[in-house]
This record gives structure tokens, sequence and C-alpha cells, in this order.
């Protein structure tokens, strides 16, 4: 390595079995929405990336999959951290993204019908948007109901642009198509899948 | 590198859980979202796997995909962990995966299942993998994939309520009992594979995630938590479960489903529970069958 070549951060330590416990924590908190997830694994992405966003990534994404960042999101740092342990093709339109990266969602968000919807007749090939917010909180805040909740659950995002809940009821109403969201804090992550209602 | 965990012992010849990587991302990525769209099939680029077709690959694969070294694996064909394509799942994901193995469902964290549903209730902690050869339940109604994928977006399905109106108009009643048509919050038909429809009232509001797989078809879908699963029927001929009028011989379990085994060429014949774990269990607290101590008893319970 040459001297002035900046240092590549690590990756999962164990590729197999952390991006296995990523997962199972993805597909507990996507069968469940709301509930919080602590990521079992020590990862230490370069900015502006959280341990939780840069582990939802590197589990779903590579080169099948390609995905979207938004401008606070696409350092070089993170672009080339991406890349190098994940090898997913970037795409600029946002309608062509399998997945994408949001790290700054009071300006990327929304609007979320850039996004690819799906087909009445294909509803799974709608995008999965995963979004870094300022904080998860198993109370307060949205009201939630829908399949994987048990009556109604609670969780409060910070970070949300205004507009944001009345963008998910559109996306809702779209239902079976609509885009799922994968919210990130820090190293923790909870899912709102298109069937989710929010009141509050 | 010794910051690595330590990781169960394995055949060194595969990688862990047998698939590789990018196959389990493929699958991760299906699963994920056939949890956000209830009851609808995700296509998936299912692989040529160590056994036949109709020997449960689309469920190995979901299971290769999700499972891990704190896993505790319980297989069921039947109900029963004694049969030899439940046997070999098991042996198969011991010798890959490295994980423990249990005939206990209390303590299983993954059942993969085919044609049942366990007889105790399953928790949060669990989940049930179903192994289906059809997952389509318009299929022998509209031949044509492209019509049936039309169908299901349109939710048109008339045709299934048709299906089940011509049994009542021919028996008198709906004669699906199993694999019987259900509706997923309300809004996709889904096929809950062959399970008896005695089974179908323990998919509503089920604690643990369902995911189904359909390894020839190609086909990945899943039940959410607590999420709705109504059978088909009809106001004036509401959905009935139905099952043998008896109690377990081995174990006395009046509510259980039953499995009716032949005993000689006389004529003779015994009921027994279809789900072994349960059985056993039961016989393990002290219930008594009509039967217990038959010599089919002991078998089960290896003693001869």
């Amino acid at each position: 390595m040459r001297a002035n070549t900046p240092a590549l951060a690590p990756g999962f330590a164990d590729p197999v079995l952390d991006s296995q416990a990523c997962f199972r924590a993805l597909l507990d908190a996507m069968a469940r929405p709301g509930t919080i997830h602590p990521i079992p694994a020590a990862l230490h992405p370069p900015a502006p990336l959280g341990a939780a966003m840069a582990a939802a990534a590197l589990t779903l994404l590579d080169l099948d999959t390609p995905f979207w960042l938004d401008d606070a999101a696409a350092t070089p740092d993170a672009l080339g951290w991406l890349r190098f342990h994940a090898g997913s093709p970037v795409v600029r339109e946002p309608a062509r993204a399998a997945f994408a990266l949001i790290a700054d969602p009071a300006r990327a968000l929304l609007p979320l019908d850039r996004f690819p919807l799906g087909e009445d007749a294909y509803p799974d090939r709608s995008a999965t948007l995963i979004v870094q917010v300022a904080a998860l909180e198993a109370r307060g805040g949205f009201t939630l109901r829908g399949p994987g909740v048990e009556g109604s659950a609670r969780v409060s995002v910070s970070g949300l642009p205004d507009g944001f809940a009345a963008a998910w009821d559109a996306n809702r109403a779209l239902f079976p198509r609509g885009i799922d969201l994968v919210l990130c804090a820090g190293s923790a992550l909870a899912c709102l899948p298109r069937t989710t209602a929010l009141e509050g | 590198m010794d910051t690595l965990p330590a990781r169960p012992a394995t055949d060194p010849g595969y990688n862990f859980g047998y698939l590789d990587e990018q196959t389990k991302r493929m699958i991760r990525r299906a699963l994920l979202k056939a949890v956000a769209i209830p009851g609808y099939q995700v296509p998936f680029g299912s692989r040529e796997m160590p056994l036949p077709y109709g020997w449960g690959t689309g469920g190995i694969q979901i299971t290769a995909s999700i499972i891990g070294p704190a896993d505790t694996l319980k297989v069921i064909d039947q109900g029963a962990d004694d049969t030899t394509n439940a046997v070999s799942i098991r042996r198969f994901f011991a010798r890959v995966a490295g994980v423990a193995t249990t005939e206990r469902t209390a303590v299983a964290t993954i059942i993969q299942t085919r044609h049942r549903i366990p007889e105790r209730p399953l928790s949060a902690g669990q989940i049930l993998v179903y192994q289906v050869p059809q997952p389509e339940p318009l299929r022998q109604l509209e031949p044509r994939e492209a019509e049936a994928r039309k169908m299901h977006a349109l939710a048109d399905y008339g045709l299934m309520h048709v299906k089940l109106y011509e049994d009542i108009a021919r028996f008198g009643r709906i004669a699906t009992s199993y694999n019987y048509p259900v509706m997923v919050n309300g809004r996709y038909l889904m096929a809950p594979s062959p399970i008896p429809a005695f089974d179908n009232p323990k998919m509503h509001r089920m604690a643990a995630l369902q995911l189904f797989g359909a390894g020839r078809e190609k086909r990945i879908y899943a039940v959410p938590p607590h999420t709705e699963v109504q059978s088909l029927d009809f106001d004036d001929h509401p959905f009935k479960v139905w099952r043998a009028d008896r109690c377990c011989d081995l174990c006395g379990a009046p509510d259980s489903y039953l499995d009716e085994v032949v005993t000689d060429d006389k004529g003779g014949r015994m009921f027994v529970c279809s789900d072994t774990d349960h059985c056993a269990e039961r016989r393990g607290a002290g219930h008594r069958g009509p039967l217990a101590g038959h010599a089919l008893q002991e078998i089960a319970e290896g003693k001869s």
C-alpha cells in the first residue's frame, strides 16, 4: 500500500456469521414493525454512515442491487467503502435503485414516489430505503398498527421531514405496491414495511 | 485473526449453511419483501440442492439463509420428527451449519415443516419454515402463470369461491381437507401448503413468523406475526375443521390431529397423534390412551 493511500475501514469481521446475525435482526424488525433491534456486529464505517446503516447495507447489497445515495451519504469515503465491501453499482436516478441510502432524511427522503414502487403484478420490485435518523425510541411518537403488530405499538423517530406522515399514508394506500423503510439510528434499527399504519 | 468469534464445527468443504453468500443475500432480500407484502409470492432464484425437488428444497434454502450458530433446529414431516425426510434435513444442517437440533417444539428456534403445524402454540422467538410443493393457490383453476398473476394483482378471487361452491353443490359441504385456501391480511389468496385444514386456524394471528419456500416453483412468501389469516368460506357454510372423532390411542389427547395406523391384516387399526413430540410429551406427563403400551409405542420410543 502506498503511504498516501487512505486506509480503508474494514467491513464485517466475519462476513458470513455477521451478515447472518444482522439479517436476523432485520428480518425480526421487518416482521415486527417498530421494534428496535441493536446490530449484533461491531462495525466502524466511515462517516456519515452509522453502524446500523452500514450493517444493513453490507447484509443486503451486492452486485445485483443498484443503489442510490443522497448527497449527505455520498462522501468519497462512504462511497469507496460501500463499493469495496458490497460491490454494488451506484445509480444517479432514484427510479433505478433497488436500495437507497439516505443520511439526511429531512432533505432527501421525500417524495417517496421517486423511488420504484413496484408493479401491481410484481409489488416486490420496489425500493427499500435505508434511512439514518437522529434517534429511535420505543415510546411516544407514532402509534403503529398492521401485520406484525399485536394490537398497537409505539415508536418515536427523530429526524424525519415534515409531511412524512402524509407521505407514508399515501405510500400505504398504494398497497400492494409501495416502498419499505429501514430506519437506522447509531447501531440500532427498526423497520416500517408498507403495510404499517402510522397515527400521531 | 484471533478476534473472530468461535465458529461451530462444520464440514469444511461447504460454506456455513451450504449456500454461498450471494445466494443467501438474494434469498434474504426476497424474504424481507415477502414479509413486507404478506401472502404475496416473491419470485427467487432457487438453487439446486443436494436433494430432489419435492423433498423440501424451498424450505431448506430459507432455513439455510436464516440459520445461525445460536439456533436450535427442529424438522418435522407430517408432524413426525423421525421420518426419513426430517432426519436427513436435521443431519444436513448439523453437518453444514453445526447447529444444535432437537425434536422438542418448545426449545426450537427454527422449525422446518412439511405439511403440519405443531400442536403446541408457537412463540415470538420461533420461526416456522414451510416446505411448499405448489405455492400458487389458483394453479388448479388457472394454469397460466401470467393470468394467475393478474388475478392476484386485481385481487380477483371469484374463481376460488366458485370452486368451493361446486364442492357444496356436489358434496353438501366444502370437501377440501388440506391445502385449504386462506386470505392473508384481507388481500392475498395464499396456499398454506398441504397442511390439514385442521391446522389453518393456528396460522391466524400466530405469534411466530411464518415463512414459505417452494424450491421447484421458485417462490417465497410469508405471514408476519399477529396477522389475519382467514380460511375462505361462505356465511351459510362457515369454515369447519375436521378431525377423526377419536382420542389418541397412545396418549389419550382428545384434541390433536390424528393419523390412522393399520396394525395387522385383520382390520386392526389405531389412531395416534400426528405430532410425535406432542404425543411423547403427553405420555411423559403420565397421560395414557386406550392402547397405551401397544407394540407401536415401543417402536416410537425406540425400545424395539
